[in-house]
């Protein structure tokens, strides 16, 4: 039996409460206007009907103050609203420091989940409450959306890119997860659930879940197994650079470009070695494309990742 | 236009000669003049809505250019910059002549009129005898993305193949779409210069040649972009 | 009522409907009022189709499980009906049909600039249709109708092709009507008519006209780099080869924004005429609602990137976005208030066009605002993809687009047809179409702050209630689309004679006999004073 429906989702995080407030004062602005302006009609409508056939109305004058005002308080209220609704954009997409790091891949027609210490999920995603969460994620074909009602956000998932939103849940439970970018026959059943836990019952959760290896782990597992080792030798004598100590700092290409050595970059180093040259390095790497799918790229990286990022190690 | 009532025929112009029944006033305008503008007009419209259906292809170039620098520099050296100049002048030649033409049908010079449209469409068609060169050569040496892509490493000069595929995808876009409308205006021509040889565009009347010679400025100037951004990236003679 | 007058009407003997007989006469026209009647046949069909789909649609999302289909059919579904309506129907209705029409007859001129121009831009439509509907019939298409990559380049196996083609190739229609009537507007206005002097429906007509012109060429180029793409395999949106699958988004709302405006742009230039005429006064601050047509069309091109916020679009881009997706909600904002403020005062009578354009002002007013949300950053993270966007654009589309349409061809259709249709079942139709659109629409605004994501072909059961409900209002909506066909139809054998100006309009489309003759204007008008002189004693102004 089908119950009445709620009029608002429940609210888990802040970020979700602020954003309903600026939710209300628009819908506020939108009954107000709605209604000024259905109300003029049907008391004009009344008021002025014709009552007979040869009426001839007089002119009216324009008003220029009567436009200039209509122009201004609108222009106002927008201006207001664009202020209100872009800090809050910026906020909902800058994650804080230290927030657990979650990586998501999306596929047709499922999602799946990594957490760091090397459980992973199908359509579903546990996370302690009050931890800032922040996801990263891409997608293995079509674009895909991650979305999190009850928390008032998403994304879209784009192959070839890490895009990533971040949440900080206030309240334990069960929310909906859903797939927001039309992705093809069953997008609408590309759906799941996020599991909020209290910190201790989620530390129990990943010792429940535990696999051998965390993603570092298996990270290193691939880096051995697909020969990466040989080149890339740790004391850099190898064919290819050190990689200790270089994930977050800068690097310049052969071309004297600049770049920072992140996901996107490294991503990019594994599967199309060719467009990034180094100086000082023969460009022979092969690409990988083909022998490693998103979610092991994501193990590569939280791997080269633990290699240190503090030491500073010398630019080739 | 048969729904017109025989009573509101307009009269034709005192001076027209009763073949050239194509160059009567049409009935929606007042008068020549209207007529001459409207046509004018209407075809400055038409060319602003091609700017922006080539902009959106010189969007994406611009985009991926930015991106891929290295692939892009690697394939506009593998185009053949000698053919290339050699279609820019011979476009630049053929817009002379299509300016020429426009001048001979103001002045009602039959012959002349006819003689520069032919000498227009034999440029053009010299356009596109040193395009489809262009094509067979790219073909022999396996450059043409989804139907013959194995490029030699030679080909790449040092950059990666991807960014060299998507060079030469904008390469086939961007000259196919200018190559469609060089046929197209070619055809064009070609009914006009048929149409002058019959004698059928007076002095009075020759706003066709007129908006003709338009079209075919604006894809010479849609060349005029697209050799440098294609064919000289980069610079070559360090 | 409004045909009150002293004299009996009376029609022409030869008017342009019975000038010539046969289907060539037809087919062949170039009378601009023909091949209006040509797209009317032609739209109306289109709307039907796209209308099938609707109802399939709303009847399936009676269940969570879906009742009636399979998902990939829905997905089809979904997506003809949004190809269909969008570029087969809302982009040429009021242009093609109406400004076709009326824009020779509103400068005073005998046709429009191009006329064989102008049946070409129909034979173009027609030839993008069949291509859509082959597609329709030998299977459909499951993309959507944004036709986003790389699905629609490298994932399904539908008929992208045709669809894409179709689209295509009915774009060059568009391109060709906006060169047509932008050309005729500047250079063959009756004498005296100076732009200031010209109708309001004249200004939305140039306006939507630029964006015709501009806007169209870039989905053209977007679908046929897509078609390429999909064919050879090889692509500039394909991520194996460094490709970006967003730039399809972009180059894809660089028009599909600017084209809601051409959806909305004539719907106002429609309702600012049968406003002005049924309260028998001039518009509140003409050069305002002019002006912000111009607006409109300009600001419109600047504000594609708020379909991306959350689609990895840079977040400062996203800011002058959401800015100027703010800027462009003024000019709307100021029509609403000068057509609310032109009822002040006025002599109002309650003949359907009126009461559909009443309901447009109020439901384009809400569908308007509901845009803010999208437009503000934060909120448009919620809302995007969600049935409140659907929500949103159909208030605006069917509330605003389809009612001043609907509103336009009851106000003409005495000039187009020479006879009257049945008032009273035109303001009953009216009536069930404002109820049942509202039934079917407002529910899912709140299903889309709820969270319901769109396109989906089965739901969580909480949200049944709502679609429900939804449903319920699409069957009204139904019926009231069709009780228009029935009386219209037969008002042209059986409807009196409307006679010259059955609404004592003082348009210069009135000036004529109902039907006009081929050419319109036996002598042409010569305009002396301004438009919309309800208030002078003869209101004549030729």
């Amino acid at each position: 039996m089908a119950q009445w429906p709620n009029l608002r989702p429940e609210v888990a995080s802040v970020h979700a409460e602020r954003m309903d407030h600026l939710f209300f004062f628009l819908t506020g602005v939108t009954l107000f206007f709605t209604f000024l302006i259905f109300g003029a009609i049907f008391y004009f409508m009344i008021k002025y009907r014709r009552r007979s056939e040869t009426e001839r109305p007089p002119a009216t004058r324009d008003s220029r103050i009567l436009e200039i005002t209509w122009i201004v308080i609108p222009s106002l209220i927008c201006i207001v609203l664009f202020f209100w609704g872009a800090r809050l954009f910026f906020a909902a997409f800058n994650p804080p420091q230290g927030a657990m790091e979650i990586f998501v891949v999306g596929k047709q027609w499922m999602w799946h989940l990594q957490h760091p210490e090397g459980p992973r999920e199908i359509n579903q995603l546990h996370v302690p409450v009050d931890v800032p969460i922040v996801l990263t994620m891409t997608s293995e074909d079509v674009i895909h959306g991650f979305f999190l009602p009850e928390f008032r956000i998403k994304r879209d998932v784009v192959p070839g890119r890490y895009l990533s939103e971040w949440f900080q849940a206030t309240k334990t439970g069960t929310y909906h997860l859903f797939c927001t970018q039309y992705c093809g026959a069953l997008h609408s059943g590309m759906r799941g659930t996020l599991e909020v836990m209290s910190p201790t019952e989620y530390a129990e959760w990943l010792r429940d879940n535990a696999t051998a290896e965390s993603m570092t782990q298996m990270g290193r597992q691939l880096f051995t197994r697909l020969g990466c080792d040989t080149c890339h030798l740790a004391d850099g004598s190898g064919t290819g650079p050190a990689l200790e100590g270089r994930f977050g700092k800068p690097v310049t290409l052969a071309s004297g470009e600049s770049r920072v050595v992140d996901e996107s970059f490294v991503r990019q180093a594994i599967l199309d070695p060719g467009s990034l040259p180094l100086p000082n390095y023969r460009p022979v790497m092969p690409t990988f494309r083909g022998q490693v799918n998103e979610e092991q790229i994501l193990q590569l990286i939280a791997y080269i990742k633990s290699l240190g990022s503090s030491e500073r190690s010398q630019t080739p | 236009m048969s729904e017109r009532a025989a009573s509101d025929a307009l009269p034709l112009l005192p001076d027209q000669p009763a073949h050239s029944a194509s160059s009567v006033l049409h009935h929606q305008f007042e008068d020549i003049e209207q007529q001459r503008d409207a046509d004018n007009f209407g075809m400055w419209v038409f060319l602003a809505t091609e700017m922006l259906f080539f902009g959106g292809v010189f969007t994406g170039y611009i985009i991926y250019r930015t991106l891929y620098y290295p692939g892009f520099v690697a394939g506009s050296h593998g185009l053949e910059a000698n053919l290339g100049a050699a279609m820019t002048f011979v476009l630049l030649a053929s817009s002379f002549t299509m300016a020429m033409a426009v001048h001979a049908a103001r002045e009602g010079k039959r012959g002349m009129l006819v003689g520069f449209l032919t000498s227009t469409i034999i440029l053009g068609i010299a356009f596109l005898a040193l395009k489809f060169t262009e094509y067979i050569h790219k073909w022999h040496e396996q450059l043409v993305p989804g139907f013959n892509f194995h490029p030699a490493l030679e080909s790449l000069r040092g950059a990666p193949e991807r960014s060299v595929e998507l060079f030469m995808c904008f390469y086939f876009f961007m000259t196919g779409l200018h190559a469609l409308h060089m046929i197209i205006g070619i055809g064009l021509l070609a009914v006009l210069a048929i149409v002058a040889w019959q004698g059928k565009i007076p002095r009075e009347n020759y706003t066709r040649v007129e908006v003709s010679g338009l079209y075919w400025h604006f894809v010479d100037i849609i060349w005029i972009y697209l050799f440098p951004l294609l064919y000289l990236i980069g610079g070559r003679y360090q | 009522m409004s045909t009150a007058v002293a004299e009996v009407p009376v029609q022409s003997q030869v008017h342009y409907l019975n000038a010539n007989y046969g289907i060539k006469s037809w087919l062949f026209t170039t009378d601009h009022k023909r091949i209006a009647l040509l797209y009317l046949g032609s739209i109306t069909l289109m709307f039907f189709i796209g209308g099938a789909a609707a109802v399939l649609m709303r009847l399936h999302l009676i269940e969570p499980a879906g009742a009636l289909v399979q998902p990939e059919t829905y997905n089809k579904l979904f997506t003809m009906h949004g190809v269909v309506m969008l570029f087969f129907f809302l982009v040429p209705s009021i242009p093609a049909t109406l400004g076709n029409f009326l824009v020779p007859m509103m400068i005073g001129a005998r046709d429009l600039a191009f006329p064989r121009l102008n049946l070409l831009s129909w034979y173009v439509y027609i030839t993008g249709a069949a291509f859509t509907l082959y597609a329709l019939i030998s299977g459909g298409v499951d993309t959507g109708w944004t036709f986003y990559t790389p699905l629609s380049s490298h994932y399904v196996t539908t008929h992208v092709i045709a669809t894409a083609m179709g689209v295509f190739i009915t774009g060059f229609s568009s391109i060709l009507t906006g060169l047509n009537f932008i050309v005729t507007i500047h250079k063959m206005r009756a004498p005296g008519l100076t732009w200031k002097r010209m109708q309001l429906f004249l200004w939305s007509i140039y306006a939507t006209s630029v964006i015709f012109v501009l806007a169209t060429p870039v989905i053209a180029i977007a679908l046929f780099l897509l078609v390429l793409e999909r064919i050879f395999h090889v692509g500039i949106f394909d991520p194996a080869i460094g490709g970006d699958p967003v730039l399809f988004q972009h180059l894809f709302w660089f028009y599909s924004h600017p084209a809601v405006y051409i959806m909305i742009l004539p719907g106002m230039g429609v309702v600012s005429e049968l406003v002005t005429c049924f309260s028998r006064k001039k518009p509140f601050g003409y050069i305002f609602i002019a002006y912000s047509s111009l607006a409109i069309a300009m600001i419109s091109f600047f504000v594609w990137g708020h379909h991306m916020f959350v689609s990895g679009q840079s977040v400062y881009a996203g800011f002058i976005f959401s800015a100027l997706s703010f800027a462009v909600a003024i000019p709307s904002a100021i029509k609403v208030f000068n057509w609310t403020a032109t009822l002040y005062k006025g002599s109002i009578s309650y003949d359907a066009p009126m009461l559909y354009a009443l309901g447009f002002i109020g439901l384009f007013t809400m569908g308007g605002l509901t845009g803010l949300f999208l437009a503000s950053m934060a909120t448009d993270i919620h809302l995007h993809d969600t049935y409140f966007v659907i929500a949103h654009f159909h208030y605006i589309m069917v509330g605003g687009a389809v009612m001043a349409y609907l509103g336009g061809i009851h106000y003409w259709w005495p000039k187009i047809t020479g006879r009257l249709y049945h008032d009273g079942w035109a303001r009953f139709a009216a009536f069930v179409i404002f109820i049942g659109f509202n039934l079917t629409f407002f529910p899912q605004y709140m299903l889309g702050y709820l969270g319901m994501p769109r396109r989906y072909a089965v739901y969580p059961a909480e949200f049944q209630v709502l679609n429900v409900m939804s449903s319920a209002g699409a069957s009204i909506l139904g019926v009231g689309y069709l009780i228009p066909f029935v009386y219209l139809l037969w008002s042209i054998r059986y409807g009196p004679i409307a006679g010259s100006n059955p609404w004592q309009s003082t348009g210069l489309e009135w000036k004529t006999p109902s039907p006009p003759p081929t050419e319109n204007f036996e002598v042409p008008p010569v305009i002396t004073g301004e438009p919309y002189g309800y208030a002078e004693p003869e209101h004549a102004r030729v």
